[in-house]
């Protein structure tokens, strides 16, 4: 259990990121919950790659032992692409506030809703 | 081990983070969470992931949410129920990672087959760049960072495609 202590933290934050993503309604709070889901996998990666006595994977020789650099690239690539997903996230809920006045789950539904309501009137 | 501990502050921090619904705050402790993680990966010689995290995790991000909270409410509504099905989905998901990891290789086992690979070979310097991780980004899988650029290309075209518009005159009060 010791030797996995990183795997567990790491399933830990995963999970807490899912939960918010499901259980909290409003659009920022998700999108922040998304982005701890997505960091936790970084760690996912990074843990495993871990050499005890390794040095960051710059060759030089006055080391001989270093860490498996290949997560690290596939990492690398991964925060790039969350923060382009985080960006176009929030111009979302920028758009949905302006055209709902809200970024509240239940009261843009609830708007919807309404809308469905009075059109069924109408026609 | 430094690397527990860093990793316990981290979970404390999103532990917060879950209750807490005035969203400056959340945005803030979002950033202390990037900046723990960024120490973490330090710890784990991911040096340049750690810059990068640093960077653009906790400053690019930081700014992009305030900059969203800036034209959004800044609290969050209280939720109607408990949410207690969601709690039942997370745990379970929990229960069934945590069951699969337990099944990994033990923390830094230098006989885990993620070293055995293809590793070996990045580690020979034929690129002659003594930097491993510039070398497999930029020669070795070269292709994934195009990708990558095409996504964020994307992704900047979305942005500008949903903010830039024309300004219907009776839509006065966004607080713009």
């Amino acid at each position: 259990m010791l030797d996995h202590f990183g795997y567990v933290v790491t399933v830990f934050l995963m999970v807490a990121g899912l939960f918010i993503v499901i259980a909290r309604g409003n659009l920022i709070k998700k999108l922040i919950g998304l982005s701890i889901f997505q960091t936790s996998v970084y760690l996912l990666y990074i843990v495993p790659g871990k050499l005890i006595g390794g040095t960051a994977p710059i060759i030089s020789p006055q080391f001989s032992v270093y860490s498996n650099p290949l997560p690290h690239v596939l990492i690398l690539t991964a925060i790039v692409v969350g923060v382009a997903t985080l960006a176009l996230g929030l111009a979302l809920a920028v758009r949905i506030r302006e055209a709902y006045d809200s970024i509240e789950e239940d009261e843009i539904l609830m708007r919807d809703q309404t809308a469905d309501a009075s059109e069924g009137v109408n026609t | 081990m430094i690397i527990d501990i860093l990793l316990v502050l981290m979970a404390f921090t999103v532990l917060i983070l879950v209750r807490i619904r005035h969203l400056f705050t959340v945005v803030v402790l979002s950033g202390i969470y990037s900046f723990l993680m960024a120490t973490v990966l330090l710890a784990l010689d991911a040096v340049d992931v750690a810059m990068t995290e640093a960077a653009v995790g906790a400053g690019v991000s930081t700014v992009l949410l305030l900059g969203a909270l800036h034209l959004c409410k800044s609290e969050e509504a209280r939720p109607a129920h408990k949410p207690w099905i969601p709690l039942v989905v997370s745990v379970s998901t929990a229960a069934l990672l945590i069951y699969g990891a337990m099944g990994l290789p033990d923390f830094a086992d230098p006989d885990a087959p993620i070293h055995h690979h293809v590793v070996p070979r990045y580690m020979q310097n034929e690129t002659d760049v003594p930097n491993v991780v510039t070398a497999v980004l930029a020669s070795f899988r070269g292709y994934d960072t195009l990708g990558e650029t095409t996504v964020v290309f994307t992704a900047g075209a979305g942005v500008i495609a949903l903010l830039r518009r024309r300004r219907k005159p009776d839509l006065g009060t966004d607080g713009k």
